[in-house]
């Protein structure tokens, strides 16, 4: 198991957002976490990164507490990619790049940082944009950017939030195939927020469906998306195709948005 | 995937390596510079002497073998004019450095060395002195030391309560400019209570004049730097990475509130020890540090440095106009800092291609 997760809670304040968090995440593996607005999937994300300090619980990363690692150690072996990379003032491409290598080095970057960019940026195929304005470029551009700074990382683990969000569909697609593509053949794996459920569906190998700081289900795309857990977390209808646990992708239609109590039915049974 | 090239990936890397060359040229650049304009100022002014007679009487002190004596020259250079001079290039290079790194502290292309309301206290605190006679030392350090301990008591006050929001920097910028209003209150309030002649002084003060340098007083400002400026090139790569958010800089391992924090205490104690002896010389901080991003772009690692010596050249130039323009009549130079510098701070703006502001 290359991350494990046991009863993590997370709370601003008294507010409770999550609770009993509970899961793991094997080795060159892609796990997605869907979930409504508000429930807890960047929060969970955040928290296993520890860019916020969880209020209880055990995240184990290769067997070993995450909690007696220095930000630096932690840095080493998970890479985050946010969901803008927008900043105030100008830095190229390459240079925000090369923060990933922050974690490796001191204050100066050597050449061997300067070829690790390099190969990044030619995996996610920017090289050519190596000199530009980040600020200057598409979200596409930009999303991808922040994956290249993540990979330059040589982090074990990815976590992405909802790297998708601003995409148009072609980048979408991209983006996604770039990095089911790093899970398979660089062994990494990764954690991503999702709100479209279909990206979820094709390219993950696991679903965490969330609701209000709980995991309703977890498991593969066609156990999880089903209409009853959808109704359940979204208050949405919606047909499934394929769906029903037969092993096969799962395409979700979403039809019409129910109120909270037209569904409140289930919740006294 | 694809082995990659070699030439291929010379190629972005070489361009890269052009890149940062462009940034060690400008340094390269702005020294000899700050060294002719330093000539040229320490050549101009009531007395006559040559820009030849200044370099040989600067030089002359340390290769007499070599160059010429010449007394006229030697009193002007050496006991009037270099003292102003180097504290003109220390003052402006501390106010440029400490305004390039607030303003990547605060992610805010308008904060500069007095929006934290640090001159404010420095201001009260030299009005204390001035007008009451108040302080901490004594004697002739009485306006400095005063001025000195208000701009870092601000300072701490502003970190102190920004703390209890995580430092960020709207808790910081508003914090700061709460002070901001404070302490100018409070010093309008002395002023108000005071002596003519006093208050004249106080406005005197604040200001903002490279007239008070001695050579005495150019070594505690060369202390200050000494101190401040290394911390904050060492944290510079750290600063880049604190520009790309929060959430980032702490997934790439940067302890963001304590180097918010370290920075913000180094530069605040820059301006302190600068703005004590030169009284509030505006501009030049919120100036330079824009200049520079314009040249070479927003790299802190290079970006502070840079700040530094154009901050410096700024102020020589500043001071050596407000000490000729209108001869004998020395004008503030912190007003011809902002005579100066607008202009040019506008001409930057209009004509720069792509904005971030």
């Amino acid at each position: 198991m290359k991350l494990k997760v046991s009863d993590l809670e997370f709370g601003y304040s008294s507010t409770p957002v999550l609770k009993d968090v509970t899961m793991d995440l094997a080795e060159s593996e892609m796990l997605g976490i869907v979930g409504p607005n508000g429930a807890g999937k960047s929060t969970l994300i955040r928290c296993i990164d520890r860019i916020l300090k969880p209020k209880q619980g055990t995240i184990l990363l290769d067997e070993q507490e995450i909690k007696n690692m220095s930000p630096m150690e932690v840095a080493r072996r998970i890479g985050y990619v946010p969901q803008t990379g927008s900043r105030t003032f100008p830095i190229t491409v390459f240079d925000t790049v090369l923060m990933g290598r922050r974690p490796h080095l001191g204050w100066r970057s050597g050449d061997a940082d300067m070829k690790k960019v390099v190969e990044v940026l030619k995996l996610m195929e920017i090289e050519d944009l190596a000199m530009s304005d980040l600020n200057e470029l598409s979200g596409g551009q930009q999303q991808k950017v922040l994956i290249a700074r993540a990979l330059a990382q040589e982090a074990g683990v990815l976590l992405l939030d909802e790297p998708t969000s601003n995409l148009d569909i072609k980048h979408q697609l991209e983006v996604m195939e770039i990095i089911k593509n790093l899970v398979t053949t660089r062994r990494v794996s990764a954690i991503m927020a999702v709100h479209d459920l279909n990206l979820a569906s094709r390219y993950t190998d696991r679903v965490i469906i969330m609701k209000k700081g709980t995991i309703v289900d977890a498991g593969s795309p066609s156990d999880v998306l089903t209409p009853e857990n959808i109704r359940l977390v979204y208050d949405v209808e919606a047909e499934v195709i394929n769906g029903n646990g037969n092993g096969r992708m799962p395409y979700i239609v979403p039809i019409r948005s129910v109120r909270p109590d037209e569904s409140g039915r289930w919740g006294d049974e | 995937m694809a082995p990659t090239s070699p030439d291929e990936s010379c190629t972005t890397t070489e361009q890269y390596r052009r890149f940062i060359g462009r940034k060690v040229t400008f340094i390269l650049v702005l020294i000899p510079i700050l060294f002719i304009l330093a000539g040229l100022s320490a050549s101009l002014g009531s007395a006559n002497v040559s820009i030849w007679d200044a370099y040989s009487a600067f030089f002359y002190k340390f290769f007499p073998g070599y160059f010429e004596y010449n007394r006229l020259a030697d009193i002007c250079v050496w006991k009037l004019r270099l003292p102003r001079i180097l504290m003109g290039i220390l003052a402006g290079a501390g106010l440029g450095i400490a305004g390039a790194v607030m303003q990547g502290v605060l992610k805010n292309p308008l904060a500069s060395p007095y929006t934290l309301g640090i001159a404010s206290g420095a201001g009260f605190g030299a009005s204390l002195a001035i007008l009451v006679g108040a302080g901490f030392i004594g004697g002739q350090y009485l306006v400095i030391g005063n001025a000195f301990v208000f701009a870092l008591l601000v300072s701490f006050v502003i970190l102190g309560l920004s703390s209890r929001r995580g430092s960020t920097p709207e808790s910081m910028i508003l914090a700061g400019i709460a002070m901001m209003f404070l302490f100018n209150a409070m010093t309008m309030t002395l002023q108000y209570f005071g002596e003519a002649d006093a208050v004249k002084g106080a406005i005197f003060w604040m200001v903002g004049s490279l007239g008070r340098a001695t050579w005495e007083k150019l070594l505690p400002v060369l202390v200050v730097l000494g101190l401040c400026v290394p911390p904050l090139i060492i944290k510079s790569w750290d600063l880049n990475v604190l520009g790309a958010g929060d959430e980032t800089a702490k997934s790439l391992g940067v302890r963001v509130e304590l180097t918010r924090i370290i920075t913000m205490v180094f530069a605040s104690l820059l301006i302190a020890g600068i703005v004590c002896f030169t009284g509030t010389i505006q501009f030049i901080g919120l100036v330079a540090p824009h200049i520079c991003r314009m040249v070479i772009g927003g790299d802190n690692r290079f970006l502070i440095v840079t700040s530094g010596l154009v901050g410096a050249v700024l102020l020589v130039a500043a001071d050596t106009a407000a000490r000729t323009i209108m001869s004998p009549i020395i004008l503030p130079v912190g007003v011809m800092t902002s005579y100066l510098g607008v202009p040019l701070f506008i001409y930057l703006i209009m004509n720069r291609k792509g904005g971030y502001f």
